[in-house]
This record gives structure tokens, C-alpha cells and sequence, in this order.
């Protein structure tokens, strides 16, 4: 079967039984994408398939015949890092790391998934609010992170929404 | 935060900012290789088969279908251990591969090494082993008098030499240890105000998110070499050694990346089954445990039955307290006895009290084996002593704060252990400026930030907002005359003719900060900008655990005595070349305190580089009198108080934490970033325990091994926080630090009960606190 | 395992009557946790996220159509106004993740008690629409679940589509969870009002060993708002209470690692009566 991932195709002859997240860690030696839970209760194998994150653990490589797929390692460009990078760096979105790559994978579909008009629990009709922190965390829970460092993932991601509004935020 | 008036240097990246993590931009991209995440040519897969009883007694282990399987390399037994049979942290009672007897769902029986993890999983279901089940002591009640009374153990374990307490313990029976604090004169003493109460605090996991992993390769010296990761590499290789049959110089082990670790990592777990399946097969051999083994592959925190006695004045001054604490070890020692240290050292918290009647015993039982989580037995007791705080306060008319203000220790006050606090304890002060932060706004109407979230539980209706507090302390270091010591190798040298430092230590970096804070200090001692933080591994001298929030402290202890003894060799350099005087070493330059700049460092390495080594310790400790509780047995306290605000839905029972405020003094904040990292984790894994956290053992069978019913917080969960951070120097710790880590893990949970006590009105004894406790009354009728 | 891979929906009933055990298989989120557990090993996997039929919505009749691939995100943003009950669960689906892929097909084919998505689809008593290479099937969604992770569905049978009524009146849902995001109902309910008809529908989830309706406490209500539907006024509290003693009476609950049986019931009688007095408010609100 083919795989399109960060832009490259692989031949890959695969069991049917392996899941993306397998196929990307043992097969493309794409190990950024973590294994933390074996059934999508963790977020730590998030990536992005067609623009859109799943968890792919929960995905068999097989289904994924013909989609563009994006993992942590497809974010930067030229070694300058993503902004969504960048500012967990910044912010110190992070301590062990391990559920960092779902993270970022996730924060990067949400904003998109923010900007196409995708609505939240508090949206009523038309376009969500502004992208605040209570946007930001109800958008960003499926990604556990057992450090603790929600309280600089959540200004990490703002940093790169506002920027990307043309706002500064302090 | 409270900035230091004191600047130290002014070399950029040194103590007191916060730089970007070394290894920062590795972990942002997906680089960052964690244990999980090593491969090797050629290399096989581990699996373990384990009990699927809490107790039985093995009759016969058939692996033969096993080995018949394609594929599969080795399938070994306890027949195959090459050296001792167990291994333990404190007492080596833990069967490497089980034999005769199971003790624990999930004990490992047998091994296989096979060419796919599939083949080697299915290699292990097809090991036959015949069971006679036998009925698992599963009360820790039992253990301590029970006329049922059922030995775990026949026969007691061999203390080891890493034993980190001298405490006695009690080779026969259930009992791990029993340690009884007498302080005043606590069984004749009365007091106007009584209050009592029984606590229970169900079992938490550290639920670390990367599972399990290493990769064992074997050497050509008949030796071999693991990639794990772990939190002492050190003590991880003693152990082995004694499994393995091998000199301690011939097993090597290298950090591997720590996806967290809290405490779940300073037990072996795969480290000698993956070294004995490469050392049998001649392969590398990688294993990695899913998430639910991972549940049966580490220890948890203990579970804690409690009952306290508070006797007070009327107006509310302590005049005795008596308590007694049941932890439940599971079925082999780990670290139960260090844990009893701490909860009966540590059970009245940092109150001033005349008269203290403790006993802690730490069990024996057919449940899963408790050892060490973030917390360490203060976690336990803070629990119940500050919910009788609360008690009190109520009985003698007293707001939180004042009961606990009131009854503060500070610095001077004598502990029940006999042991002075001779250093800053402003556990008053952290009371004040709590109760000086301002309260956030009256109860939300946007659904996510009520009880029940976005499951549309509520839209206001049955929530009652509630305030609560507690303050916790907590010792920092290996306690009771462990020999606690980190080792650091310092180098310097130029590369391309710029100054470069290298350290070189063995202590293990779990996301805390370490590697950081490691090249900061080398940055103010040495005056040098470029300073790499080498991998460490088993060729430097041991860093001890990353454990007890002792690693700035004491490898950071051990990083400075290394840095002064190279500026020692530096300074007779400069004095050879510039004439004798003082100098100091400030980024890049060489300055006399006479002349000012005098050169570069740069100039002073061109006769070549200059290494040392050093071994560091604090300052020691003793053992406590086993029938009185006796001795100076910390190196430290540390103190943390928490405000927790909390909306609950009464008549569900649902639970949301609005806000958190937390107080802590660190001392001298090494990395204020780190700092807060720390105190945001913390109190995050003390509101789990409050709310969702627990491991549910029924008749010694886990019930809930894995994410789907293992709640930890989400970022839903985790309520924002105000942190205000004191630098109240430790005169006898390196820079003034004190210990960060674990401190805040300990008041968040019983500040958050209180809160829903509270908000609810119910007298809550159990964390975590489930919605049928709050709704108990209701479910009556 | 063998692995098909239909690019159309007739494609897809072929291999599925010539190959009756295999499994379909669409986000994926739940089939994939039981083989990650090796719970269950399946001979075959029928892929059918090839067959775009399956990811279509539409709207007829003043009912709508949800395509049983249809992912949660696509219904809580395109359906909130025809579905609200289904739109509401759907937002309480697992994680961001796992609504991008999971769908109703999924829910319904488990057909476990859990199914976040169900408890709505009874409360609209929904249609399942099932497909097979020789029969395309109406099943009531009452007549669906016959028992614990058992619906009616033929071995050779698809699930193509679930048909709901556009909502005439207001709908809720709400589900007990010991965590504020990302978890497994505890218990759930849903209410729908349907003004239209004068009747009233309901849903409760993980409180019996299938999804199932509160059908005394749908008569009941339905009697007690025969006289109040027009030109409504706040529910007297007797009727709301006996509403909720009746939904929770409905309930078979156990206890188990997520919650009591005793808690189960007591928490429905409290769902059931906030969402009758949120639907019920918003009908006098509408009514005005």
C-alpha cells in the first residue's frame, strides 16, 4: 500500500492489523508519534490526516490509502520551526514531552478547525467567539497531559492564534 | 514571584532565569527519543505473562507451546534467573520471575522473546501454568491482628545494601513496619475540645504517559547495555547485578527519554527481563509494556486507612494529637518502609503539638505492590490532619486560616520527632498571603466551567460554591540516615576556541527541569555561556533517585561543588598567568576583584582542559528510635499551602474546581519557570486524587486498568491558578533552594475536599471523592 | 484478517453477504479499541470509509437522513438546528479526535449501553435505515437493541443510515461523567418534546443493559402536557418530580467500576427533571 506522509510517498507492505500509529513508528521510523493509552483516551498519538487531527491509534494504516498525512515531524519547515512549536517552546508548554507531538498536532487542527467556523458548546449560530483560553480548553481536551502544563499550553496556543489575528497578547 | 534581591552573576542563563529547555526543541518536534521509541537492527521483542490471581500457588509452568511458536526466540522462567531469584529497592523479597507462589494480579511468571511483539504476546498466552488458587489477603486490616490472620510472606526478604532507612523491620508477619512517634506525654494528656475522625484515601496511579520501555543489547564482555528510562540508574544496575549474576561494571545503563515518571519509575519494572531474554538470545532486546500493563507492571501510591484524635484549647491550640495509619504495601516491600517514615514523621503536619501519640504501619496484602508517587506518605496524612484542622476550627469557632496560622510551626519549633526546624517554615505566612489573594467571580454561567462540563449536567441548578484550605509539609532528600549523594564530573575545554562546559552527572531528567538548571549552575559558577548537559548513564558516579524533590537540591549540590573545584584549578591558572589575587569568572572573562577584567577564560584553557569529579552530600541525617519516633531524621522540609474554590453540584455530586491558588516557599527559585511548572503539575495530580484518581481493586483484581476508567485531569479539569512563590533561604542547602516538586501534590487534595465539604455541607472522609459520597444521603432514602 | 475495501455502497453489500463475519469498520473508534485489547480478533474488516453514500446528510420530508459515517463534528455543526438532542450528544462523544471520526454507525452497530449518541435517537424514535445485497430495511430504533452489544442487524446487513424527525419542539440531553471532558457516561438522558404530535420522547443511556426508552414516564408526561401545550405556563413540581421518579424506574442499572446502580437512578430522576424543565422553558419561551 502507499502512504503520504509530510509530503512523501511510501511503499509499505503492511498487516492489515497495524494501525497508522504503528505503521508511522515502526515502519517510517516516524517516532514522534506516541503511544500512551492504546485506544485514544490519551491524544498522545494525534496527528493530522487531510487537515483533520484523529488519533491514530484508532486508525488502521490500511483505510489510509490516498489521504496526506502530517505528523509532528512534517510540521517544520526547513528546520525553522512550526509557530504552534514555537510558542509551546516559548511558553513551556511542556515538561516530559511524551503527549507534546499529540499536542501540537492537535492544537494545529484545532485552529484550523476554529478558523473554518467549527462551532464550540458555547457557539450559538454563526461563527465561535473569539478564541479564548475557555475556547482553547474545551477544544484542546482530548490531549492529556499528566505533567500538568495545561496552564502554558493554553497560552502557547493563544500566543499563535493571536499572532495569527495580527493581535499581540502579553 | 518574588525576585531576588541578590545577583549573583550576570552570565546569561545562569541561576535564577529561566532558559529554554536543552532539550526543548528536540521534544517540540518529535525528536526527543524516549525509551519506547529506540530500535535496533536485528533486535527482538520482549512480553511478559502474568498472574491472573491475586494469590496462588504455582503447580507447574508448561512453555513448551510457547517455544513451538514461529518466531520466538526464548521463553524463560524463574528457572532461568541467573542470579538471585528477588530483588527489592529496601528488601529484596520481589520475585524476578514469580516462583512457587503468586502474590499479586499481574506478577510476572514468564518471559518470551520474540521477532514481532504480536508473536511474542501470543508466545506468552500459549506458556500453560497451572495455578491452586488460594484466597488473597486482601484487607490491610487483617495484617495487623486480625484473628483470620494469613501470612503473605513465609519467609521474611534480605534487607539490601540500599536500603534508604535503618528503621527496623519487622521480619515476620504482614507487618512491613510499624513506627510509633511518642512525643510530650500523649496517653495521659486531655484536652477541653476533642475532635475525631477516620480518613480512607483509595489507591492513585502515577499514570506516567509513556509506558514502560527499554532495550536491553548484549556486549561483547559477556555484559550488557540498557536504554531505559528510570529515575536512578544506579540502583537499577545494584539490582540487577544481583538478578543477572554480573559484576555491577558490566551492565551499563544509559537514560532513554522519561515520558514522567512521579515516582512509578524507581522500581524495577522490564529492566532485568529484558537484560536476561538479550543475554539468553544474543539479540538486542526491546520491551515495551501497554498501557494496561503498565498498570501491573509499576507500584501506586498507597492506600491509607486513618484515624485521627485532636485535642485542643478552646481556643483551638493543640494540645495533643493521636492517630493511627494503615498503608497497604501490597504484596512485596518496594519503598513501604521510607513511605511509613515520612507518614508518621510528617502525620500531624506542620503544626506545633505538645503531645503526639503516632503509629504508622505499612502492611503486607495480596494487592498490587504501592511503593513510591510524588507525595510519599505526606500525601496520605496531609489528608487527614487537614481535615481535622477543618474539624477543629469548626468545634472552637475559628475560620480555616486562623486555626492553621494559629498552630503553624516556624522556624524553631521542635517537631514530634525530637528534630528542630532550623531554617525558614512560613507556613504562617503562606496562610496570610492566601487568604490575601482575591476570590474569583461568583459561579458561571458558560456550561464548561460548571459541574459536568460539556455533558450539560447542570445550568446552574444544585451548585453551591465552596472555599477551602490546607497546607502541607513534606521533606526533602532521603530521610533516616540514608547515605544521599549525587556524584557530577565538570569539564571544561575550549571547542573552536570558545570556553565549553560539559556536565556529566547520572541523574535523570523526567521533564522536571533538570538539565536546565544542571547547565545554569554551570553558567553562573563557571562564567561560561556554552555548557552541554551530557546523557547520563552509569559511567559517572551515581546521581541518586530522581526522587523526593531532591535533584536540584543534591545533584545540583553535587554540580556546584564540581564547578568551584574546576574554578579552584582555573583561579591558580589565572594567578600563574596574571599574578596572584581573587578573581571570579564572569561570562567569558576573568576578573580580578582588584583590577576588574583581566582576561579571558578562553586564554586560561589553553594549557587544556580541566575535569573533575565530585561526590556531594547533604548534610546527614539519623534513624528514628523505632519505639519513640526519635532523631533528626530530614534533611528538609518544604512548605506548600493551597486555596482551592469549588463549585459542586449537590444534588448529582458533581464536582468543579474553579480556581486554585497555591503559596510555596522554594528558597531560591533556581528556574522560576520550572518552579511553576512544577507547582501547576502538582497541584494537578493532588485535584485528581481529590476528585477522579483511583486504581479500583476488588478482591485484590484490578477493575480499571486503563484510560477509559482511569480518570486523570483533562485541560478541562484543571482550573487556572494564582501562584505566589517565596525565596525564604535554607542556610544549610545549596543557593537556599529548597525541594519543589512534591510539596504542592500534597495540600491541593485536602484544600479541594474541603472546598466541597464546604460547598455541600457533607463530611466527607474518602478521596477520591466519588458522586455517590456527596449524594449519600439522598441514596438513603 | 482479510481487508476489503468497498468504493461503493453496493459494493459493500456484496462483500458483506458473501463475508457475513467481517466487520465493518468506519472511524473506527470503537472496533479498534477491542482489537488494540485484543479483545476480539476479527477474520475480516469491511473499510467502509471508501463509500462516500455513507458520509452523506440530507433533509426530506421534514425529517433528516444522517449517513451512518457521518462524523460527530458534521452533526453538531450542520444539525443543531434539526437534531438538537443528537447535536448535544454529539458533543460529549469522546474527544475532538475522536468526534472527527467516530459516527452514529458506530454507536448503533455496537449497540452498547454507553453510546453517547443513542439515548437522542430513541427520545426521536428514530429510524435505522440497513442495507443489505438484497433488502434495504426501516428498523425501528426501539426494535433495534435486543441486548447487551446486540442489535437487530442481520449478519448481511449494513447499517446505511439513521432517520430522525426535523425537531418540532425542543430536545436535550445530558450525561453523568466523574470527569468534565473526555469520559464514559456514568448514566445519560434525553427529552424530546414534540409539540406536533403532543407527545414526548425520551432516551437513557448506561442504566440497563441497552439504550432504552422511559415509556411510563412518556405517557405520563404526555397526559400531564395534553392540556398545557398551548399557551404554556411553568410545570407544577409534582409533575416534573414524577417525571423523574419515573424515568429513574425505568432504569435496570448495576453497579460497576463507573458508578452504583442506586446512584444511576437517582442521577436520572435529576436529569430527567432538568431537562424537562429546560425543554419545557424553552417551549414557553418559543411559545411567546
Amino acid at each position: 500500500m502507499q502512504l503520504h506522509v509530510n509530503g512523501r510517498l511510501h511503499e509499505l507492505a503492511l498487516d492489515n492489523r497495524t494501525t497508522l500509529l504503528d505503521a508511522l513508528r515502526e515502519h517510517l521510523g516516524l517516532t514522534g508519534s506516541k503511544k500512551g493509552c492504546d485506544h485514544g483516551q490519551c491524544g498522545a498519538c494525534t496527528v493530522l490526516v487531510d487537515g483533520r487531527r484523529i488519533n491514530s491509534c484508532l486508525a488502521l494504516a490500511v483505510t489510509l490509502d490516498g489521504v496526506e498525512i502530517r505528523t509532528i515531524e512534517g510540521l517544520s519547515d526547513d528546520g525553522a520551526l512550526h509557530p504552534v512549536q514555537q510558542a509551546f517552546l516559548d511558553r513551556d508548554g511542556f515538561q516530559c514531552g511524551y503527549c507534546t507531538p499529540g499536542q501540537i498536532c492537535s492544537a494545529v487542527g484545532m485552529l484550523d478547525e476554529f478558523d473554518q467556523g467549527w462551532p464550540s458548546a458555547v457557539t450559538t449560530g454563526g461563527q465561535p467567539a473569539a478564541l479564548d483560553a475557555g475556547e482553547v480548553r474545551e477544544r484542546m481536551s482530548g490531549n492529556l497531559c499528566r505533567c500538568g502544563a495545561y496552564m502554558n499550553i493554553v497560552p502557547a496556543i493563544l500566543d499563535v492564534a493571536d499572532a495569527a489575528a495580527g493581535r499581540s497578547s502579553a | 514571584m518574588t525576585v531576588s534581591t541578590e545577583v549573583r552573576n550576570r552570565t546569561a542563563g545562569g541561576i535564577g532565569e529561566s532558559p529554554v529547555r536543552p532539550d526543548g526543541t528536540f521534544k517540540v518536534t518529535g525528536q526527543f527519543a524516549y525509551s519506547s521509541d529506540l530500535w535496533m537492527d536485528g533486535m527482538l521483542w520482549g512480553a511478559t505473562l502474568r498472574s491472573p490471581h491475586p494469590r496462588a500457588r504455582i503447580t507447574s509452568i508448561d512453555v513448551g507451546p510457547a517455544l513451538k511458536l514461529a518466531g520466538v526466540s526464548a521463553v524463560l522462567t524463574h528457572d532461568d534467573v541467573p542470579g538471585e531469584k528477588v530483588y527489592g529497592l529496601e528488601i529484596a523479597d520481589q520475585p524476578v520471575l514469580a516462583f512457587d507462589e503468586v502474590r499479586y494480579q499481574g506478577e510476572p511468571v514468564v518471559i518470551v522473546a520474540a521477532d514481532h511483539p504480536e508473536t511474542a504476546r501470543r508466545a506468552a498466552a500459549l506458556v500453560v501454568v497451572d495455578y491452586e488458587v488460594v484466597e488473597p489477603v486482601t484487607d490491610p486490616r487483617e495484617a495487623v491482628g486480625h484473628p483470620d490472620w494469613k501470612p503473605v510472606h513465609d519467609e521474611p526478604g534480605e534487607r539490601t545494601a540500599m536500603s534508604r532507612d535503618r528503621a527496623p523491620v519487622h521480619p515476620h508477619g504482614n507487618i512491613v513496619r510499624h513506627q510509633r512517634i511518642r512525643f510530650g506525654d500523649p496517653d495521659a494528656v486531655t484536652a477541653d475540645v476533642v475532635v475525631q475522625g477516620d480518613y480512607e484515601v483509595g489507591m492513585q496511579d502515577q499514570a506516567f504517559l509513556g509506558p514502560e520501555s527499554g532495550l536491553a543489547v548484549p556486549a561483547d564482555d559477556g555484559g550488557v547495555d540498557l536504554y531505559v528510562a528510570t529515575q536512578w540508574l544506579h540502583v537499577d544496575r545494584r539490582q540487577m547485578s544481583g538478578a543477572l549474576a554480573l559484576p555491577e561494571e558490566k551492565i551499563r545503563l544509559t537514560l532513554a527519554g522519561v515520558g514522567g515518571a512521579f515516582g512509578a519509575r524507581e522500581d524495577l519494572s522490564m529492566q532485568v527481563h529484558a537484560c536476561m531474554l538479550a543475554l539468553r538470545t544474543g539479540r538486542p532486546v526491546k520491551m515495551v509494556y501497554s498501557r494496561e500493563e503498565s498498570f501491573f507492571g509499576h507500584v501506586h501510591r498507597h492506600p491509607a486507612l486513618m484515624r485521627y484524635e485532636h485535642g485542643a484549647d478552646r481556643d483551638g491550640r493543640l494540645v495533643y494529637v493521636r492517630a493511627h495509619i494503615l498503608l497497604d504495601g501490597g504484596a512485596y516491600t518496594s519503598s513501604t518502609p521510607a513511605v511509613v517514615g515520612n507518614a508518621s514523621t510528617l502525620g500531624v503536619g506542620p503544626y506545633d503539638v505538645p503531645n503526639v501519640g503516632m503509629d504508622c504501619w505499612g502492611v503486607y496484602t495480596n494487592n498490587p505492590p504501592c511503593g513510591a508517587m510524588r507525595g510519599f506518605g505526606a500525601v496520605q496524612a496531609a489528608f487527614g490532619y487537614e481535615s481535622q484542622m477543618d474539624k477543629l476550627a469548626a468545634a472552637v469557632g475559628l475560620s480555616p486560616v486562623e486555626i492553621r496560622t494559629l498552630n503553624a510551626v516556624s522556624e524553631g519549633s521542635i517537631l514530634p520527632t525530637g528534630q528542630r526546624i532550623d531554617s525558614p517554615a512560613p507556613v504562617a505566612e503562606l496562610m496570610h498571603r492566601l487568604d490575601a489573594m482575591p476570590l474569583p467571580g461568583s459561579v458561571d454561567q458558560d456550561i464548561r466551567l460548571l459541574p459536568g462540563g460539556v455533558s450539560n449536567t447542570t445550568h446552574g441548578e444544585g451548585v453551591r460554591r465552596g472555599v477551602g484550605y490546607a497546607v502541607g509539609i513534606k521533606n526533602v532528600g532521603f530521610s533516616e540516615g540514608f547515605d544521599d549523594y549525587s556524584t557530577a564530573r565538570v569539564r571544561i575545554e575550549l571547542v573552536g576556541d570558545e570556553p565549553s562546559v560539559l556536565v556529566h552527572t547520572a541523574a535523570v531528567e523526567v521533564g522536571q527541569g533538570l538539565v536546565t538548571v544542571q547547565a545554569q549552575i554551570a553558567r553562573s559558577e563557571l562564567g561560561v555561556e556554552r555548557v552541554t548537559v551530557a546523557a547520563a548513564d552509569t559511567q559517572v558516579g551515581s546521581g541518586g533517585s530522581t526522587s523526593a524533590s531532591r535533584q536540584t537540591y543534591v545533584t545540583g549540590g553535587a554540580v556546584r561543588a564540581g564547578c568551584a573545584a574546576v574554578r579552584s584549578s582555573l583561579f591558580e591558572r589565572a594567578a600563574a598567568r596574571y599574578g596572584p589575587g581573587e578573581f571570579r569568572l564572569v561570562a567569558g572573562k576573568v576578573e580580578s576583584l582588584v583590577d576588574g577584567v583581566v582576561g579571558d577564560i578562553a586564554s586560561l584553557l589553553l594549557d587544556g582542559p580541566v575535569e573533575h569529579t565530585v561526590q556531594w552530600r547533604h548534610r546527614p541525617t539519623q534513624p528514628l528510635d523505632e519505639a519513640t519516633g526519635r532523631g533528626n531524621a530530614h534533611v528538609q522540609w518544604a512548605f506548600c499551602a493551597h486555596r482551592a474554590v469549588v463549585d459542586v453540584d449537590v444534588e448529582l455530586g458533581l464536582i468543579r474546581v474553579v480556581e486554585l491558588a497555591c503559596v510555596q516557599d522554594v528558597g531560591k527559585a533556581m528556574n522560576p519557570d520550572a518552579v511553576l511548572g512544577q507547582i501547576h503539575g502538582g497541584s494537578a495530580q493532588g485535584l485528581g486524587l481529590a476528585v477522579m484518581e483511583e486504581v479500583q481493586v476488588v478482591d485484590g483484581k484490578l477493575r480499571n486498568p486503563s484510560f477509559t476508567d482511569y480518570l486523570m485531569p483533562t485541560i478541562m479539569d484543571m482550573p487556572p491558578m494564582r501562584v505566589e512563590v517565596l525565596e525564604l533561604a535554607d542556610p544549610h542547602s545549596p543557593y537556599g533552594l529548597r525541594g519543589v516538586g512534591e510539596p504542592p501534590t500534597i495540600s491541593s487534595t485536602p484544600a479541594i475536599v474541603a472546598a466541597v465539604r464546604a460547598a455541600s455541607g457533607v463530611d466527607l472522609k474518602r478521596v477520591p471523592i466519588r458522586p455517590e459520597h456527596l449524594v449519600a444521603a439522598a441514596l438513603c432514602h | 484478517m482479510e481487508f476489503f475495501r468497498p468504493t461503493s455502497l453496493a459494493e459493500a453489500c456484496q462483500l458483506k453477504s458473501e463475508h457475513p463475519d467481517a466487520v465493518p469498520l468506519c472511524g473506527g473508534t470503537d472496533v479498534m479499541v477491542d482489537i488494540n485489547f485484543d479483545r476480539r480478533r476479527p477474520d475480516a474488516l469491511l473499510d467502509l470509509t471508501g463509500v462516500r453514500e455513507l458520509y452523506e446528510w440530507s433533509r426530506y420530508d421534514s425529517h433528516v437522513r444522517v449517513g451512518a459515517a457521518v462524523p460527530y463534528t458534521t452533526i453538531i455543526k450542520e444539525l443543531s438546528a434539526d437534531a438538537p438532542g443528537l447535536a448535544i450528544a454529539s458533543r460529549t462523544v469522546g474527544s475532538p479526535q475522536i468526534r472527527n471520526r467516530g459516527s452514529v454507525g458506530g454507536n448503533l452497530g455496537s449497540a452498547s449501553p454507553a453510546g453517547d449518541a443513542l439515548p437522542p435517537l430513541l427520545a426521536v424514535d428514530a429510524v435505522v435505515e440497513t442495507v443489505s445485497a438484497t433488502n434495504r430495511r426501516r428498523i425501528p430504533i426501539h426494535e433495534f437493541f435486543l441486548g447487551p452489544k446486540r442489535n437487530a442487524l442481520q449478519p448481511d446487513e449494513l447499517i446505511a443510515a439513521v432517520h430522525a424527525p426535523v425537531a418540532g419542539g425542543p430536545q436535550q440531553f445530558a450525561k453523568v461523567g466523574t470527569r468534565n471532558a473526555m469520559v464514559i457516561a456514568v448514566c445519560s438522558f434525553s427529552l424530546a418534546l414534540h409539540p406536533d404530535t403532543g407527545r414526548v420522547g425520551t432516551g437513557i443511556g448506561s442504566a440497563a443493559p441497552t439504550p432504552l426508552a422511559a415509556t411510563q414516564a412518556e405517557d405520563f408526561l404526555s397526559a400531564e402536557l395534553a392540556d398545557r401545550w398551548t399557551g404554556p405556563a411553568e410545570l407544577p413540581d409534582d409533575v416534573v418530580r414524577r417525571f423523574g421518579e419515573l424515568v429513574a424506574g425505568a432504569a435496570s442499572p448495576i453497579d460497576d467500576v463507573r458508578g452504583t446502580a442506586d446512584y444511576r437512578r437517582h442521577a436520572l430522576a435529576i436529569l430527567a427533571r432538568r431537562t424537562l424543565t429546560w425543554t419545557w422553558a424553552e417551549h414557553i419561551r418559543r411559545a411567546q
